[in-house]
This record gives structure tokens, sequence and C-alpha cells, in this order.
């Protein structure tokens, strides 16, 4: 038996008393304010009951046994709206045809971390989620047990029925709900064995499955609102340039433009927290009645840019005082790239130094050194960056796409100087995130537009706009040596990294603990190009760099590539160099998904004219390892079939992790083979997706296979770990369709990328 | 401005817009249709596909006075019920990971099968070349659409 406060830290649920009447309680439904009910009774095709009673503040049933679920967190695609429900729908035990899903609002009373980021939406709630519905288990329970006077112990709910066998009572959620709302809520409860998990683990489909195959509203971009304005941004046309002035004669003129005016989002001692991070400060608004009339205006406008001087962004990254300096001038790739090979023949920061790798150098009969690198990259969400405000004298209602509701709030009150509890934000379903939306930079912008004009407004990016000013995927180098003795044993290993402006470096990763003399060195380059977080930060360049060096190395060594993993992995697992604290992954969990894929592909058995790459790695707590089969048709290789093995923990929902595999998969490819941002003279070389490539269709996989490792480890991330490591699978196959090595991304142009 | 008469899911609409104005922004600005997306803008990404005369269109390129007679389907008309072949195989392969996209690509999808009942792998990804699904649900989709032409078949 697992018993569980239901109190976690400070967050404690709130009687449902205290809630009665409120907002949360009646749920939100901002395309059908008016009516949620019959709205969502058709889309689910559910009867709707007369009557909601409030449990906890993530579930209310209905009085004909309906229950609603509130999806706390952010949805961008990793489908948390349908897995974190039925985490509490498991713990709740009731029938998920008879659940009704609603976005919940941002309420940091109510729930913890409603952030899309870091792989962390199941992994941080995953307590408070079978809390929230073992507790109302509970209460139905002790509200049986009171009205048919016997021991609530002997009552079992089973589909959302409860039973008391001896005395012959049954009666469903809906009977008991009011009854059960009046219970007062246990110190502790009582959770499932993983073994009674009957929705857990389990493949439910999409819960806006139906909404968006049929062009419902539910994204940012689709919010209207009686007298709402549109509002697009011209921001600087470079990097190092700022505003200087502006003519908007011409474009006031224009039909249905209301006004222009220039804005500047933050003031220059405003404490900015790391995710307040923007690239331009100031720019210029244009605001009118419909989208394109404010897109045609936008190209009205005649502006003067000026040079910016160096800058500095003093940020805070919980807690931790961060200070990004933006140095004067206009970039260009040559010189990103002339930079990076600069830095990465000189000494660097020592970020991990084990046995003596200097001397094991000395000593080595043979040395191995290869580089890789990455260019930058815009993050692409196919929704561009938008967001609603309603900003009225004392409230501010935000609604529309946004990774991070709770860490933007502090912003968007500080800029309209409102108190916090005057900004109310509301997430919409999003149209990708990858990191794009943990900046939230546009909530701040449409809040400061819609309190100046008085009116409801819509901002709007365009497709140009999202991609010349982003927060973009830092541009990475690193370099990897190994020390091999006259038998070809691995003596010593040597990684050297840096980025622009963050270095990739893992020190404390694979193979770090299996090797005895082993030295991590990293660098970083500054630049007035703003950069973020995107789908696995760091780990997005440095696996696949990586895990084509130990491709490399193998094959010099004369192993096969998963024997040699395998080999370095039982060393770690057996006697790790180092504290056992120091590497920070688990080899036998590593070891698993690579025996895993091995026997799933049936590696070293290959059809004649198929070449094989393979590649592992272990990020945000999982294990992805992957088998990537070439074929070469017409001097083009064809991604025939990538095999997946992952180790996550339990997985909540299989048919919809295994397509985060699948979208990981093909993400993995079309970066590392066809992506890429330049820059000449601080402007991005590519701003739509005439010239920026993106995977397509056609350069897909053919087929895709995914196994999960069977566990009952408590569930870890999935949003990101199937993302990085197939670029490392799909050089190492590369190289054995085309007898070529690959080292720097976009494969496709496989040259030292970025010379411009 | 100029008044137009379309002809949108069997219906007629009028609208006041200038004739520069996009059928994309027509429909999501003016007639509040807004389960066609916006991408690019340039048509490249097909997030915005419609049918016009039948025939998948991306929408933020063809202007509002280009339009004409031609009638129009956008997803919300493409059935009545959601239930067309491809929205009901889109739903059993469960294909969304965001979903933002996967409007343009059931319009393109279904344009495809009405013109090419069973199209072979190849002739999917040619077809759907135009639409970029930035999850990467490539492989759903085409299963997806493979699934919607036996079962009309």
């Amino acid at each position: 038996m697992t018993l569980i406060k239901t109190q976690i830290g400070r967050r404690a649920f709130i009687k449902n008393t205290s809630l009665a009447g409120g907002g949360l309680v009646l749920g939100f439904s901002f395309f059908n304010a008016c009516k949620p009910k019959v709205a969502e009774a058709v889309a689910m095709e559910l009867e709707m009951p007369e009557e909601w009673y409030e449990m906890n503040g993530y579930l209310k049933i209905g009085d004909n046994g309906v229950v609603t679920i509130m999806s706390p967190n952010p949805e961008i695609g990793q489908n948390v709206r349908t897995s974190m429900p039925m985490i509490v729908a498991d713990e709740l035990e009731i029938d998920w045809k008879n659940v009704v899903v609603e976005q919940a609002p941002l309420n940091t009373n109510l729930y913890s971390w409603q952030v899309a980021g870091g792989s962390r939406s199941i992994s941080s709630s995953w307590q408070n989620l079978r809390m929230a519905g073992a507790t109302a288990r509970h209460m139905l329970k002790e509200a049986a047990a009171q009205a048919w006077q016997v021991p609530a112990s002997e009552i079992t709910a089973i589909a959302g029925v409860l039973t008391h066998e001896a005395s012959g009572n049954s009666a469903g959620y809906g009977e008991m709900a009011s009854a059960a709302a009046q219970i007062e809520v246990p110190e502790e409860v009582e959770l499932k064995e993983n073994s009674e998990f009957s929705i857990i683990g389990t493949s439910r489909k999409n819960v806006d499955g139906k909404k968006i195959v049929t062009g419902k509203p539910l994204f940012g971009i689709d919010v209207q609102r009686e007298g709402m304005l549109i509002a697009a941004l011209v921001h600087p046309p470079a990097f190092g340039k700022r505003l200087k002035s502006f003519d908007a004669e011409e474009a006031k003129q224009m039909p249905g433009i209301r006004d222009v005016f220039s804005l500047k989002l933050y003031d220059d001692d405003f404490d900015k927290m790391a995710f307040h991070f923007t690239a331009f400060n100031e720019v210029v608004v244009v605001v009118g009645e419909s989208t394109w009339q404010v897109f045609q205006a936008k190209k009205a406008l005649n502006i003067e840019w000026e040079d910016a001087p160096d800058t500095t962004q003093n940020l805070t990254m919980f807690g931790n005082a961060m200070e990004v300096k933006h140095p004067a001038g206009m970039e260009n790739s040559g010189g990103h790239t002339e930079q990076l090979r600069e830095l990465i023949a000189r000494n660097a920061k020592v970020s991990r130094r084990d046995g003596n790798p200097e001397q094991a150098f000395k000593d080595a009969d043979k040395i191995i050194e290869r580089s890789y690198s990455c260019p930058f990259l815009a993050h692409n969400t196919m929704e561009p960056m938008n967001f609603f405000a309603n900003v009225t004298e004392d409230h501010a209602e935000l609604l529309g796409p946004t990774q991070t509701p709770e860490w933007m709030e502090p912003a968007v009150a500080e800029r309209l100087g409102l108190p916090l509890e005057k900004v109310d934000i509301q997430m919409t379903r999003q149209g990708g995130g990858f990191g794009r939306r943990l900046y939230g930079h546009f909530m701040v912008e449409v809040a400061a537009i819609s309190q100046r004009m008085k009116a409801p407004v819509k901002l709007m990016y365009t497709r140009e706009d999202d991609m010349s000013q982003g927060i973009y995927r830092p541009s990475y180098y690193a370099t990897y040596r190994a020390a091999l003795d006259a038998d070809n044993n691995l003596i010593g290993f040597h990684v050297k990294a840096g980025g622009i402006p963050e270095s990739p470096l893992f020190a404390n990763r694979f193979p770090a603990g299996a090797i005895d003399n082993y030295l991590a060195e990293d660098f970083t380059v500054d630049t007035n190009i703003t950069t973020g977080a995107f789908r696995a930060p760091r780990s997005n360049f440095i696996a696949g760099a990586e895990q084509s060096f130990l491709d490399e190395l193998a094959e010099v060594m004369g192993k096969d590539p998963i024997d040699f993993r395998l080999e370095l992995l039982k060393r770690a697992e057996e006697n790790p160099v180092g504290s056992p604290e120091s590497n920070d992954y688990d080899a036998s969990r590593y070891a698993g998904v690579l025996e895993l894929v091995r026997e799933k592909a049936n590696w070293g058995q290959a059809d004649t004219g198929v070449s094989r790459g393979v590649s592992a790695y272990f990020c945000h707590q999982s294990y992805v390892a992957q088998v990537l089969d070439i074929v070469m048709e017409n001097d083009t290789p064809v991604v025939q079939k990538v095999t997946a093995a992952i180790d996550c923990g339990i997985v909540i929902n299989p048919d919809a992790a295994t397509n985060l595999s699948e979208g990981g998969a093909v993400d993995g490819i079309g970066h590392a083979m066809y992506s890429g941002l330049t820059f000449k003279d601080g402007s991005p070389e590519q701003t739509n997706f005439d010239r920026y490539r993106l995977i397509r269709h056609s350069e897909a996989p053919k087929a895709i296979e995914t196994h999960f490792v069977k566990s009952d480890i408590d569930p870890t991330g999935m949003g990101e770990p199937p993302f990085p490591p197939i670029m490392g699978a799909l050089a190492n196959a590369l190289y054995k369709a085309t007898g070529r090595r690959y080292y720097h991304q976009p494969f496709i142009t496989d040259r030292p990328p970025l010379i411009g | 401005m100029a008044l137009f008469n379309l002809k949108i899911n069997g219906k007629s609409q009028e609208v006041d817009v200038d004739p520069s104005t996009p059928l994309l922004w027509v429909l999501r600005d003016h007639l509040q249709m807004v389960g066609t997306k916006y991408g690019c803008g340039i048509a490249q990404c097909g997030a915005c596909t419609i049918h016009l005369n039948g025939t998948a269109t991306r929408s933020c390129m063809l202007t509002v006075a280009m339009v004409g007679n031609s009638e129009v389907t956008t997803i919300e008309g493409l059935s009545e019920n959601g239930d067309h072949p491809v929205q009901k195989a889109w739903l059993e392969v469960d294909v969304p990971q965001c979903g933002y996209c996967q409007a343009g690509q059931i319009m393109t999808a279904a344009a495809l099968l009405e013109q090419n009942p069973n199209p072979t792998d190849e002739e999917i990804e040619m077809a759907m070349n135009g639409n970029i699904c930035r999850c990467g649900t490539y492989v759903r989709i085409k299963k997806a659409v493979k699934m919607a032409a036996e079962n009309n078949s």
C-alpha cells in the first residue's frame, strides 16, 4: 500500500467550498463562454450534468457521473492535455469515456510547474495528479460509507461505481458527488499499486482530436473577441540595430489602421527573469482592424534604424544571476565559424578531468581527432507567435500560447503597473513550442498594446517576424579526441566544445565515468543574436557529435558499435571513474535501451543494400537508442526505417508516446539533414519556408518502430529525449551508405557550414 | 474596399474587403472560420489549404478578387459531422501532435483521394510534400491517407 500526504510542500488542496462558484469551478471555455456545457457535450458526445461538484482543484464530478478533469500544463503537442488527466482518472477510478478535459488557467495556488519545459510536465506532476484522483476516490467512498452506514474500507470503487458487496448497496459517482464534496479532505490517501492501473499504460486518443480534424477554434491565433483589434510589430532588420526614428504618416492613412507607435518593452532597470529575454526591446507597433490591413501597413512605414552599442541583459534563472552580453556590430556566419575555430584551438575552461589525460595522449600510439558543428536554428512553430490581451484600468486578461505562464505573469504585471493578482492568464492549445514559447515577450508586448489602446488586442507575428527575431538554437562546435595504445585500447578521451553564446557540453554524461583518463573543456562566444532553449537544449547537438565520434572510434578499434558502447557502459556500471554521483546517468538503463534496440532491429542481420547506424543518448532522465536504416536510391539516401528503444519509466499513454518518438526522429533527421539559419550583416538570410528548409513528407522515414522498456520507475521525460540521438544514427548510417563521414550540419550541404 | 459574394461550403457569403485581401484572412478575420490556418503567407507550408472547385489550393496567396464564382470548401465544410473518410482515418490513427497543420494536411489529402482514390506511397508523398508538419507526424499522415483510401474503396 502506498500512502501519500495530500499536501505536498506549500501547495495545498483548497476545500471545494472556498472555490464554489469561482471561475475555476465553472471552467473556462473561451470560445463558447456563454454555453460551455453544450459545446463540450457535442464535442465529447457526452450528456452534461445539471450540477457539478468540485472535489479539488483538479476535478469536479457531475450529478450524472461525468467527470471534468483539469489539465494544468501548456499543451504544445506533447499531448499532456490527454495524458495528465489520464493519471487523475486512473486514481479516481473512472471510466475514461466519462471524462471531459478542460485546460486549467494559470493558478499558482493550485498547481505546480505549469510549464512546458524540460520534458517535466508528467514527472513533476505525477504525484499531484495521482493524489488528486485518489483523494476524490477516498471522499466518494467516505460519502458512500456514511450514506450506507458501513465501513469505507469495505467499499470498492470500480469504473465510477461504488459498491458495498455485503449490504448489496451500489451507487454511481454522480449520486455520491454532492455528499462527497462535503467530506473533509483526508490527511493522506492510498494510491494504487502500479499493477492496479487501468488507464495509465493504455493508449487513449487525443482528447482534442475531433476538434482538430474539424477545424474548431483551439489555438491562440484563433481567438476572436467583440471589438478586438489586431496588432503587429516591426523590429530592427538586423541584430545589432535599434530604432532611431519612424514616419508613420502614410501607414496611418491606410484603411483600417487605428494607430502606429513605438513600444519600449522593459525599463532598463527591470529585474528580468531568464524567460523575459527578448531580441529587441524597442519596436514599432501597428494596430488596426484586421490582420491583412495591419500586415500591409507595416510595409508602408518609413523607419530609420541605427547601430546599437554594446548591451547587457541581466537576468536571473531560478535565483542565479546571469549576465548576457551583446557586443555591438553586425555579425556574419562566416565570422562565427572563424571565431569558433580560433577558440577551439586554444585552452578552454576545464569542466572535468579524470586521471591523467595529457599523459595518455602523450603515450598514445594513435590519436583520432574529429570536429563537429551545427548552425543556428529557428524554432519555426507552425503557429507563429501571437497572444491576446484585454487590459482595463484594474485588470488584465491574457489568453494564448505560452510555455511559461507562471514565469511571464510578473513581467506582464510589472509592465502594466498592476498587482500580480489582477493579471489572469489562460492557455490555448499551442501550434508547437519546441522552446520558443518559453520566452513570452509577446505577452508583455500585447498587454502593453492593449493597455495603450484601451481595447482587446490580438498580437500577430508574420512568419518573417517570427523567424527573423527569434530566440534561436545556438550554433555549436565540438572537437573530440581519443588516445589509443598499440593494441587499440582506448586510453584517453578528450572533448572540447563551445558555442555562440553557450557551450553544449555535459561534462558528466557518458562516456564520462567509463574512461580512466578523461578531459572535458568548454568555451563560449558572446553574440548579439538572441538564443535560448530549443528542444533538448545542448543535447540536440552534442548527442549527435558524440555518437558519431564513438561510431568512428569503434570502427578504428575494430569493434561493433553497440558492443563498444556496451563495454564502456559495463565499465561505468561496475567500476565507474569518479564518484558514483559524478556521473549523471544510470549505466544499466543506458545499456538496457541499446540491448533492446539491438534485439528489435535485428542488428547485424540487415538486408543487402541497407546501411545502418546506431546511436544512444541520455537526457531529461530518459534513455533512447535508435537504429536508422538507409537505402540509396538514385544516389540519394532514403531513410527506410528507424527502430527506437526508449526507457522513460512508466509510459502513461503508449500510442501518444510512440507519436512523440516518431516526431522526435523526424525532427532530428530534418534538422540535421536540411535546416540552418545563417546571418549576413546581422540579418537572418532565411526568413520564410522558401529559403529555410524543413523536412517534408517524402524525406521522412518510411517506417518508425518504437519499443518501450517495461518499467515500474516513475515517469521521466518523453518530449525531448527521442530528438537528440537520431542525428548520430543518421550520420553513422550515412557513412555506411556513402563511405563518407558527416561532421557538419546540415548534412545536405556537408561543408563546414556558416561560411558566407 | 469592395463587395464580394463568395460561395463557401455551399453557402453564399458576402464580405466587404480590399480586393487584395487573401481568402485566408477573409475566412479567418471576416467570416470567423478559423480552421484554415496561417503558417507562412507565401504558399510554402500548406497550413492554409482549402479546396477551390475541388482542387487543393493555398488560400494565403489567393486574393478574394480571384475567387470569383468558384466553390470554396474549407475544413469546416469538408463534411457535415466531421465524418469524411480522411477525418475518420485521422482520428483512428490519432495523427496530430500540436495539431496546427492538420486541417491543411487533411484538405490536401481529401483532394488527392478525390482525384486518385488509390494512390501509391510515392503519389501520397508527392501530393503531401507542400504541407509541412513541424512535429513530424508524416508517418502517421501517410498511414491515415492509406486507411482513408482503403475504407473508401
